[in-house]
This record gives structure tokens, sequence and C-alpha cells, in this order.
């Protein structure tokens, strides 16, 4: 079974360290749940992971399956199966997201299997609607230029639908839930499940306990000063919910300085 | 598209089943530099009327007196003196195969051009011809009452028609160039539609080939009688190579009463021609001309396409991309002039710059204070690959007229770190997710052009960026 490690992670942003010995290990098909306050380096850890150069790391690693990738450059770590469902999508205006998908599963498995010849049209028309039907969505919205003009659900929904077509064996959705609807929640929590399902090591990174009312996470852990400070089942984050962070900052302290968003 | 359309243009670049015929003409070129001795020799050799003798030679005297302009574009390089004015062009294209530069070859080979067609684009080896496939369509164009020939027989054919219009929308003394092109043109088209007519194919898109034909100094006389229309598809997204330096075409174009025309132009000159092009079309009431341009390749490109907008209700609209590589200068833009009332124009320039290229829009709307109730929108992108490339726009309004709706929007953007690492993160590199982004800025005038010519074009903006991040 294949595992995305995080060993003693130190990140600096800016000059400031963000993350602070981080420690997490992810095997292919669990789900955990990855909360906390603003501000703790929840978002940090998920763009150092997938490679962002504005991140330094100091020390520590991140392995896959006992590899290191931080000498990989973001296409690599995309190829090696990592996958991350952006907080704030950008635009690619012109480009549209079906054509977008096209171009990056034939990057992707051509990066895996270099005699790979691209998928055909017609195919890749056929995943692409079998994938949208599991989010129920339009088939419509394939042919619109790549997040330009959507709104905040539809760019969310439309980063879990590429999750669905390059099927990645490791998956970071940064705040998914913020600006998803109640109905659309579910709609997408529930492709998520269907996905993951032993294939798929997912991270699911949340303020709210209100997305893990549908995806059940098999680890919750909670975030605090750059780090893991507690880790459990489903029913911390139901703790979380009902007591709020405010037990983890008298037991934990308050922030040091240079933790903000 | 009939299926015999289909079919002939199938047979395009299947090899050789239509012979070619090679008229064998006496070969004639003039000597190095201009002067009345060559205007005249050119003119004899063409068997022209006396008439259009005495325009050459009156254009000849006018560009004698004008100054290479200084405005725009850096022309120090350009040597006048050292220029063959007049050359058959099969004459010119007797060069081998081994002579045509690696870089064009391989931009062939990407392109999937078959190797008839390449070394035919290229002007050496054996000539590929579509005499045959010319013929079928010309068949059916000349049942409508069209006529599509070359400007030479156009005039010669047709001389009525063609002195009425000819240089009646560019004279010579329009500028620089267009007095100099007025002096030595040859080869180019002559094409007039009948009244109500319209021409359902592109025009010249079947004959993409003959481009590696087209002459330094092509003038082409596009006519739209009233309520005709007609597209007319120039050039071709492979790279014109050249061992001349220098092209100067005068487009000119009469849209009359409600008749609309399309001019669209995909060139890709070779990194060392300068460029600069004259185009202009008259547009009567209720006419509509548009012009699509896409500029690639060249030294320097100066081409401003213009629309008169002379009969009420007159649209006219430019949509213009260009892309300025190392070492080129991409001076290009539109000119829109409102004459009459209740006329409107649109002008949307895209540019693209990278590894120290540089482009410019220059514009002028002019709106004659006759031109009540007239609108005009003028939209510029920019777009920088690196910190070495420079963009700038020259916007010229100049507004007599009450009631009028003019916009201007101006933007300059860069590729950012951060749609880089969106599409790095899935999965592309960083030369595919430029190439991604910078197809996708041009995609609204890709998706003007005719299928083959849109296929091409992003092929061919993909070799462009190739090398291009480092």
């Amino acid at each position: 079974m294949t595992e995305l490690e995080i060993r003693n992670l130190h990140v600096l942003v800016n000059d400031k360290e963000i993350i602070r010995d981080f420690n997490l290990t992810i095997r292919q098909g669990e789900i955990h749940a990855l909360m906390g306050p603003n501000g703790t380096g929840k978002s940090t850890l998920a763009y150092t992971i997938m490679g962002h150069p504005r991140y330094q790391i100091t020390s520590g690693d991140v392995l896959i399956d006992g590899e290191s990738i931080l000498g990989l450059t973001p296409d690599e770590r995309a190829h090696k199966g990592i996958f991350l469902a952006f907080q704030y999508p950008v635009s690619i205006p012109g480009v549209s997201l079906a054509n977008f998908l096209r171009v990056a599963l034939n990057a992707r498995n051509k990066a895996v299997n270099p005699d790979d010849k691209g998928i055909s049209v017609v195919k890749f028309r056929q995943l692409l609607k079998s994938k949208m039907d599991l989010l129920k969505m339009d088939y419509q919205f394939a042919s619109r230029y790549l997040n330009e003009g959507f709104s905040g659900g539809e760019k969310k929904r439309a980063e879990i639908l590429q999750m669905a077509v390059l099927e990645p064996r490791f998956a970071i959705l940064d705040e998914t839930d913020s600006g998803l609807d109640i109905d659309a929640l579910r709609i997408v929590s529930e492709g998520v499940n269907t996905l993951a399902q032993g294939h798929i090591g997912v991270l699911v990174i949340t303020h709210y306990q209100r997305m893990l009312n549908y995806i059940t996470p098999d680890f919750v852990h909670i975030m605090y000063g750059g780090r893991i400070v507690e880790s459990g089942k489903a029913e911390l984050a139901l703790r979380l919910e009902e007591q709020g962070y405010e037990w983890i900052r008298e037991k934990y302290g308050v922030l040091p300085d240079g933790i903000h968003d | 598209m009939t299926d015999n359309h289909q079919d002939i243009l199938q047979s395009i670049g299947s090899g050789d089943k239509y012979g070619f015929s090679y008229p064998d003409d006496s070969i004639f070129t003039s000597r190095k530099g201009l002067d009345e001795e060559v205007v005249r020799q050119i003119s004899a050799y063409k068997e022209e009327p006396e008439w259009m003798l005495e325009f050459r030679l009156n254009a000849f005297r006018h560009f004698s007196k004008r100054p290479i302009p200084t405005w725009g574009a850096d022309l120090s390089g350009l040597n006048l003196e050292e220029i063959i004015y007049y050359a058959r062009p099969r004459q010119i294209d007797q060069k081998s195969w081994e002579d045509v530069p690696e870089n064009i070859k391989n931009t062939f080979d990407r392109l999937g051009l078959p190797e008839a067609e390449q070394k035919y684009l290229a002007g050496v080896g054996a000539q590929y011809d579509s005499e045959m496939v010319y013929h079928n369509i010309q068949e059916s164009l000349e049942k409508q009452g069209v006529i599509f020939l070359s400007i030479e027989n156009g005039l010669k054919q047709h001389p009525d028609l063609f002195r009425e219009h000819f240089a009646s929308v560019v004279p010579f003394s329009d500028n620089t160039f267009a007095a100099l092109n007025s002096a030595v043109w040859s080869g180019g088209s002559f094409v007039y539609v009948p009244k109500g007519v319209h021409v359902d194919l592109p025009l010249q898109a079947y004959f993409r080939l003959n481009m590696a034909n087209i002459g330094q100094f092509e003038r082409s006389l596009i006519i739209a009688d009233e309520g005709a229309q007609v597209h007319y598809v120039e050039g071709c997204t492979a790279p014109l190579y050249r061992t001349e330096s220098f092209h100067s075409g005068v487009i000119e174009i009469v849209v009359k009463k409600g008749a609309r025309v399309r001019y669209t132009t995909i060139q890709n000159w070779s990194t060392n021609v300068y460029n600069l092009v004259t185009q202009r079309a008259v547009v009567e009431e209720d006419g509509t001309m548009e012009w699509v341009d896409a500029n690639l390749g060249s030294k320097v490109t100066m081409k401003y396409p213009a629309c008169f907008l002379k009969g009420p209700g007159a649209h006219g609209e430019v949509l213009s991309v260009a892309f300025a590589g190392p070492g080129q200068h991409q001076d290009a833009g539109a000119k829109m002039i409102h004459f009459a009332p209740n006329t409107s124009s649109k002008i949307t320039s895209k540019s693209i710059s990278r590894g120290n290229g540089r482009s410019s829009y220059r514009g002028l709307v002019r709106v004659a204070s006759a031109a009540e109730n007239s609108r005009s929108n003028v939209v510029c992108d920019a777009l920088l690959l690196d910190h070495e490339s420079r963009s700038d726009t020259y916007p010229t309004m100049d507004i007599k007229a009450k009631d009028v709706q003019i916009g201007h929007e101006a933007t300059v953007s860069k590729i950012g770190e951060e749609q880089l690492f969106y599409l790095n993160s899935r999965g592309l590199s960083d030369e595919e997710a430029t190439t991604m982004v910078v197809s996708g800025f041009i995609e609204p005038l890709v998706k003007e052009l005719p299928m083959e010519y849109a296929v091409e074009m992003n092929k061919l903006i993909q070799i462009q960026m190739t090398g291009s991040v480092g």
C-alpha cells in the first residue's frame, strides 16, 4: 500500500516559520481530516506538499513510499499522483475546462508511460461525462473557460471534477467545503467518498465539522501553531463542533509570533 | 461545404494526382535598386496599358520625395538600394531544399505538412500545383458571376472595373510604402463579387499553397458589390521563407451598400523580413468590413488595417493578434475613420511578447463632425511572458461629432506565478502551462478562423513557445 509521509517538516514563508515539526502519514484509501483555527498553517502545508516555490522548507521531508519528493517540481509531483484541490482556484481565460483536463490527463499519462499516445477525444468525452454524472454536473459546464466567471461553489465542484478525472493517489482538499451550499456539499462529499474508496488517500482541510457529516474521516487531526497537537477518530471533530477551538488555545497556549493567515 | 470541395481539399497534399503546368515564360529580373527605368521595365514586362505606367511613374516620383517614416518601428536596417524590385516569383524560387534553414524545415514537420507541400512553401524543388483544384472552384464561382483572378489578369480581362476601383481606397500618396508598392507592385488578387451574391466558402483557403508565390510588393483589390458577402483568407501558418527581406503589400477593399467582407490574414514571415503593409477598406451604407489579422514572425511588422466608414450605418471591425518573439517588433493596430452618422467600429487587439520581443498597439479612431450617433470600442490586451519583453500602446482618438459613444480599454498582463502553479499542479510543465495560457489568450481570434487554420494556428503557438521557458 502506497503511503504519503510528512516527516518533521519545518517551513518558512517570508522568513517566518509557519510549519514547525509537522508529522503525518496518509495511506492510500484513508481519509484524514485536518482541522484547526485560522492561521495555523493548514493551507501552507497543502501548498508545500504540492511544491509551491514560495514556501521554503528548512528541515524535514515529504516522501511517497519512502522516497523524497522535495526535489521534484509541482508537475512532477502531480505525475507521482498528488492532487491539490485549491481553496482559491485561478482562472485561465480562453481555455475550456474540458480541453484543459484532456491536456492535463495526457501530460500525466505520458509522464507515467512515455509511449502513451494520448486519450482519444471520444474516449475522453465518455470519461468526462461519467465523472460529471458522479458530481451531478451539467455537461455544458465542461465547455466553459476554466474557472472564468465560476461561482465559488462551481469552482469547488470543478476542482473535485479534476480530481475525479486525474485519479490521483493522494488528494489534499483545501477548504473545499467553503462556498458550497448544503446540497452541493452533499453531492461533492458523496463524490469524494466514491472516488476515494480504497484508491485515494485524502487529506480534508477544513474549519468546520459540516463536511465531515458526509465524508467520514478515518482520522481527525487538529493543527495548531504549525503542527498537529491532537489526533483521534471522527469524534474529535464532533468535539470541536461542540466546544470550538477554545480548549485547544487553553491547552497549547497562544500562537507564537509569525503565525497568521 | 460540399463533398466535392471536401474531396478537393483532401487531395491537396496527397501527392502528384494533379500534374502541374509551368508556363514557359521568359524570365525577367530587374537590377538592384530603383529608378524610373526599372519602373518602366516592370510595366513593359507586364504589358500594361499606358495609364498604369503613368500611375506607377507618378507613384515612383512621389515615393522618391517621401522620407522613410520614423514615427513607428525602427526601419534603419532597411536598405532600399539593395533590393531587387522585380523578379518573376518562380525565379526567386530557384533555390535548393538544402538552402532552407533547419528551423523552417522543423516547423513544417511539426505542422505535419506533406513533403511536397513543404517544398512548395519553401519555394524549392518540384512545383506543387493546384491548377486542377483551382479550376473546379473557379467554375462554381464563375456561375455566380464572381471574378477571382490574379491582379495582373484582373487588369487585362476587366480593364474598366479594375480602373474604376484601383487606388481608389489606397492612393499612392497615402504613405511612403504605399507609394513604393504603387510603383513596383506585382502579384496579388483581383476579386469582384456581384450584387447580392454570397460566396459561401472562404476564397483563397484552397489556394494557400500559392502563397509561396506572393511577391514582395503584392497588391490586391477586392470589390463586394451591393449586398454581396465574401470571406477572403490570405496566408498560411507555415513560415514563409524568403531570402529577400522586404515585403510591402497593399490591400484595397471596396464594401458597397449592405455588403459584408471579411479579410483574414495569417502570416508567419521568417525573422529577417520587414513587413510593411497597407490595408484599407471603404465601407458604404450599412456595409460591414472585418479585418482578422494574425501576425507572427518577421523582424519588423507595421500594419494598421483601416476602415473608412463612409456610408450611414457602416460597421468596421479589426480583430488582431501579434506575437513578438526574440528580436522582433510587431507594431500593429487599426484605424477607424467615421465619416457618416450611425457608424460603428470595434477594435480588439491582442499581443504577446516574449524573449525581449516588443509589441505595440498603434491605433486611431477619428469621428468626423458629420458622424453623429456613432460608436467605437477599442480593447487592447497585451500579454508579457517575461521581464525582458515590452508592450506599448499608442491610441489616438480624434472625436469631432456629438452624441458619440467611445470606449477604450487597455490591459497588460503577465503570466502569474499563481496561474503557472495551478497548471503545474495538474501535471503541466512550465512550457505546457505557458502555452495553454497563451492559447487561451488568443482564443477570441482563433475561433474566428476557418477550421484548418485554427488547428494550425494552435500548433504554431506551441512551436513558438518551444524553448520559451527556461
